[in-house]
């Protein structure tokens, strides 16, 4: 049980690494993705261990809210493009609409 | 056995993930996002939650990735740009901070004295995350959650339908005016029009508000008849 926490910690860490070193915004949503599924892993790892199911519950609301922020970030990118705005996190500095 | 399994699909997973960060194309870490996915479903499934690797590989590894797939291909899978101020630096620091948030994380849940830490999980009844148990639990003791859900699933996508959409409004009035400038009469707005020197037949109104298209291609078929 302590290995399944320490591989959700490992890509808990990878994820936010590449959130910091990455510039395009669909790798930073990829790499939020991937943080958010750590979290799913240590919930569900958690609720084997108390044998309840309320984790697995937890689990499948934020793969919910995942999907939610996919949606509206993809969204943002699309608009982004359509206006010929850079595609890049560093130059969109700025809340204009 | 058990433990053959948990560190193949750990190392897919670890590995997936790092080819999500490190990859230079965004098409690329979309499908090593794909297979970080399904192992993960796989790590599910030896936590005996069925119902939750289930609706990982449908709902992330199939819809939502086939979203990123399409947006990648529409918005164009280029490689990123370098910037003159990100060296090296950068990527070294975020390692580090990586790194260091690691340990802490390690040292945080290994020294939280969890008793159940160490052991193979408590005992579960035979129906344990199974799609009937998980189903009761969310219409019966998660049932505010349930809706809330659902209700942020719909405002996120009539978001995104509000964000991505094409401004019919705007596009529609640009190609208006360009129609009506290609039908004006050679010379309309210069000097040459107010002199009167343009072309003695055609005298028309000038239609120099841009905001009356119609009106203008009203007076357009009439005036510009020569007598």
């Amino acid at each position: 049980m302590n290995w399944f926490v320490v591989v959700s910690a490992m890509i808990f860490c990878i994820g936010g690494a590449g959130v910091i070193t990455r510039r395009s915004p669909l790798v930073t949503l990829l790499c939020l993705e991937l943080m958010l599924n750590a979290g799913n892993l240590a919930l569900i790892a958690f609720s084997r261990m108390w044998g309840n199911e309320e984790g697995q519950i937890f689990a499948i609301i934020v793969m919910v809210v995942a999907a939610c922020e996919v949606t509206v970030g993809l969204g943002v990118i699309v608009a982004m493009y359509r206006r010929r705005l850079p595609i890049d996190v560093d130059d969109m500095r700025e809340l204009h609409g | 056995m058990s433990q053959f399994f948990f560190f193949l699909t750990a190392i897919i997973a670890v590995a997936g993930a790092i080819g999500v960060v490190t990859l230079r194309n965004p098409f690329y870490s979309v499908l090593s996002l794909v297979c970080h996915l399904f192992a993960l479903a796989g790590l599910f499934l030896l936590l005996q939650a069925e119902f939750v690797a289930f609706a990982q590989v449908v709902v992330y590894a199939g819809a939502v990735m086939v979203l990123y797939v399409f947006v990648v291909g529409y918005v164009g899978g280029d490689d990123e740009t370098v910037h003159p101020w990100d060296g090296p630096a950068q990527k070294g620091i975020a390692f580090v901070f990586a790194g260091m948030l690691f340990l802490e994380l390690c040292l945080a849940i290994l020294g939280s004295g969890l008793k159940a830490l160490d052991t193979r999980g408590a005992g579960f009844v035979p129906g344990f995350g199974s799609p009937g148990d998980i189903g009761e639990l969310l219409l019966t003791k998660f049932l505010f959650a349930f809706e809330a859900a659902s209700v942020l699933l719909l405002v996120a996508a009539v978001g995104a339908v509000v964000l991505a959409r094409r401004r019919g409004g705007i596009h529609d009035e640009e190609q208006r005016l360009s129609f009506t400038e290609f039908m004006r009469p050679i010379g309309t707005g210069t000097t040459a029009e107010g002199v009167g020197t343009r072309d003695a037949g055609i005298n028309l109104p000038a239609p120099a508000a841009p905001a009356a298209p119609r009106s203008d291609r009203e007076t357009l078929p009439t005036g510009g008849e020569r007598p």
